[in-house]
Formats: structure tokens, sequence, C-alpha cells
């Protein structure tokens, strides 16, 4: 059984967003590390890039496959998490300690719109 | 979709299942890595009773063999099994196969489960002229394999026929805990190890035997460590590094091709390649930037697309990221720097030999 967090955003394509002081940090779920398997590498966007909510922004790959990341939230990267640059493996570990980006929320009204634990536990099940 | 006689022992081995050729396999038990790592350092069990077996008996059975394999079935000896590719006209590949022979009249053919029925139509709309019989065995026959350094060991403990007596390359008959078996020394890893086929009722019996052997020895290895292990020694995969648009020269395995004996399909088309070189050929990439580079992702000299990347994968036992590819000449020679695309991005590649892992077979 999956580990899902209380208090996080999730996203249907399985990213999970942590807000706070009106930064998003954003991840993947345990679910999608699980499914995952593996992770060779995850690329990493650059600081200073705008993400859009529902648009891919970079891209994560497994031993077999490369898998989009889909923003949940539009705004911009202030932030990369660069330890998974030589350690990609530490989302398998933890995957809601170790977030990929870190945005600055341009609207935060747009977390609504996403799914709160309970629904997301019901997306996976 | 179908599933093979071993599938409701993945399901109890808790292996995640894919669609694959129509099959319901198991990707993998608990990772591919730590999977492909139980083969190159003690033994993995495969099922792979997906695969194909066609039976080939008669009269005529070596000749006809002969003329639609590429490589010399006139040289084998019985119990010798053989790999190499079957042709259209074209020179272009039908599929890649194992011909094991039993004797001068009867042989089997092993090949893959994404094109069974495309190779049987082949076979049965060639056969006028050969006074032969053929039968499509698939359904009945099972296949595991064992594979790596314990391979043998393991097995050993299991029947009274000396493994000794089944060299490199070649098949028995024989006896494993009461049941018959066909076994080779054979397999898809570049390691030391037996493909075993038997009824599926033997098969199922044999791979709980094998299993319990315990998680000390032995594990049970889905289709994803499969294909990086295959990857790692350069043994090609159909659908990346063959097609009906690829030669065998091109695939770079002119070592499963006989060209100074008889006549088969397609080498016509393979003589003349041979004598004015290939147009373009596999070879191997080291991905120098970080990344991954995969199957069908292209390949670039500065703004000139010259090749694709066939299959690619950051190799389980020597962490770097590698990949086949099909280059034009002469951007395949040794050392010349390219660019692969990976999501519209360049990474800089170097093109390198296949050997991307030693082999350990015991010859």
């Amino acid at each position: 059984m999956s580990k899902v967090l209380n208090g996080l955003y999730y996203s249907n394509t399985h990213e999970w967003v942590k807000v706070k002081d009106g930064f998003a940090f954003i991840g993947i779920t345990d679910y999608a590390q699980d499914s995952l398997g593996e992770i060779v590498f995850v690329e990493l966007p650059e600081e200073e890039d705008q993400v859009s909510a529902g648009e891919e922004f970079s891209a994560i790959e497994s031993v077999k496959a490369a898998s989009d990341l889909i923003s949940p939230v539009t705004g911009t990267i202030v932030l990369v998490n660069d330890d998974l640059e030589d350690s990609p493996e530490l989302i398998n570990e933890d995957a809601f300690e170790n977030w990929i980006i870190k945005v600055d929320l341009e609207d935060e009204s747009e977390l609504n719109k996403l799914l709160n634990a309970d629904e997301y536990k019901e997306t996976i099940e | 979709m179908k599933r093979t006689c071993l599938y409701n022992e993945h399901v109890k081995l808790g292996a995640k299942i894919v669609d694959f050729a129509g099959y319901e396999m198991p990707i993998s038990y608990t990772s591919i890595t730590e999977e492909h790592m139980y083969v190159r350092e003690k033994a993995g069990l495969f099922d792979v009773s997906h695969m194909g077996e066609i039976c080939i008996k008669g009269k005529d059975a070596e000749r006809f063999v002969d003329y639609i394999f590429t490589n010399d079935v006139t040289k084998m000896h019985d119990h010798q099994v053989l790999y190499g590719m079957m042709l259209y006209e074209t020179g272009g590949t039908i599929d890649d196969l194992l011909v094991y022979k039993f004797h001068k009249e009867h042989y089997l053919l092993v090949v893959n489960a994404s094109n069974i029925e495309k190779d049987y139509e082949w076979i049965v709309s060639h056969t006028e002229g050969f006074d032969i019989t053929y039968s499509n065995e698939s359904d009945n026959l099972a296949e595991i394999a064992l594979q790596g350094p314990f391979a043998q060991e393991i097995l050993q403990k299991h029947t009274e026929f000396d493994l000794q007596n089944i060299p490199f390359f070649t098949c028995d008959f024989i006896t494993v805990e009461g049941a018959e078996f066909l076994v080779s020394r054979t397999g898809y890893t570049g390691e030391d190890g037996f493909e075993i086929y038997g009824k599926h009722s033997d098969i199922i019996d044999l791979w709980i035997t094998l299993l319990n052997e315990g998680k000390e020895v032995i594990s049970p290895v889905g289709l994803g460590a499969r294909d990086t292990l295959r990857f790692e020694v350069a043994l090609p995969l159909y659908g990346n590094e063959l097609s009906k648009d690829i030669t065998p020269l091109e695939a770079s395995l002119s070592f499963a091709v006989k060209l100074d004996g008889g006549d088969f399909i397609g080498k016509d088309v393979l003589v003349k390649q041979k004598a004015e070189k290939t147009t373009r050929r596999v070879v191997g990439l080291t991905l120098l930037d970080k990344g991954i580079i995969r199957h069908g992702y292209n390949v670039y000299h500065q703004d000139t697309l010259v090749g694709v990347v066939t299959t690619g994968y950051k190799s389980p036992s020597t962490g770097q990221t590698v990949a086949l590819a099909l280059i034009d000449r002469p951007y395949d020679k040794l050392k010349t720097e390219l660019h692969v695309e990976v999501r519209g991005k360049m990474k800089k590649v170097v093109v390198r030999n296949r050997k991307f892992y030693d082999k350990s077979y015991k010859k």
C-alpha cells in the first residue's frame, strides 16, 4: 500500500504539492515512484523557467522508460533540487521528502482544483 | 490476451504484469536492477513460454531449414543449436531464431513471440518442392531459462544426467525430477545457463522446484531485466536492432550469416551488401552528457540526421549510460562524436564498441 500524506495537494498525474510561505514544493507521489520502479535519472529544469498547470515541465526516467513530469500549478521555478542530479534514487527512498522543484505560485486559487489526500487515495485504490 | 502456463506463479510471486506480444507477462518481481544482478552474480529464472516453437520434419528437412535460415545448417551435428535469421527476399529480417537439430530429418525452430504467426505463415508458404511436414508447437510447449553462474550447479541437483555433457549451444532430452525435458546450454543474457522446454505441467513443477533453492541463490527474473541483460552483451531484439527494413549485416550480426555455404532466401542481397559495404550499421554509443538515451531517439552529426538509437539504458552492471544505434557510414567510426536528441535537447555521445559487458559463457 502506497503512502499518502495528509495536508498536501495531489494531481491525477501523481504529483504532490506542499505549500509553504506562498511557495509550492512539487514532487511525485509514493505510488508514482513505486509504479516507475528504480529511478535512474531526473531531468531538472532551469531555475526561473515558467511552469503552467497541467503542462509538463521535465521528465523522470526509470530503468525502463521516460515519463513526463506535469506541473500541478502555474508559476516560476525558484529552486530545483540539485541532490537529485547525482542521486535520483532518493525519490525511491522517500518520494515525499525529496521534492523536485520549488515554484513561486502565480495564483494560489489553482490549488483548489487539486485533490486532497483522501481524494487522491481513491484514485490509486 | 494470452497467458503462459506460469501466469498464476507470477501472480503468486507478486510480479508486475504487462502486455508483451499479446501475452500477460511479468516485467519484474522485485526490481529490474536486482533481478539483473541475480543473473550476473547468482542465478535467475525466466518464463519464456511465450516464445514460439516450430517443428520441421521429413526427408528434406535439412535442405529446407538451410534454405530459409542465414546460418549454415548443413554443417550442424545432431543435438547442435544454431542462432541466425530468416530473411525476406529483400534481405530485411523476418525474425531471429534458434535452430535445434535432433537429426537430419528433424529440426525445431524457436522464434520470437511477437513473430510466431508471421514466421509460421512464411514457412508454410515456402514449402513447395520440399518433402517435409511442419507444425506449430508453440501452444504445446512451455519454456523456462535458468541463467547465471550458479545455473549448472542448481539444475544438476535435480537430474542424474551429467550437464557437462551438454556443451555450449548443444541440447539433449534429459530427465529432471522424473519428467522429460529438452535442455540446451543457451540463453540470451551473456551468462552460462540453460533453456528448458517441456510440457506445461512439468514446467510448472520445475519452476517451483528451482525457485525452492531459495533467495540466497536464485530469483525469478522478468522481461525488464531480460532486456537489460541481452542489451549489455549486444544481443539484438527484433523490433529494435532487427526489422523487416534492417539486414543482419546492418545489425552487425555477420557471425550468424554464412555467405559461403548453400543458398538461402535473401542471400544475394547480403552478398551484394557485403561486397559494397552496408551504408549503415549498428554500433555502440556512450552518453557523455547526463540523461538516458532510448529506442527511437534520433542521432545527429552537426545538423545532419545520421541514425537512430535502437536500444538504450543506464547499464545496470556498469552504471554507464550506453546505447545501440543504427548509424550511417562514415559516422559509425569509433570515437566519432555525435548528438542524440532527447526531448528537444541535444546530448553529446561518442561511438564505441558494442561490448558494454563481457560475456561469461562456458564453452
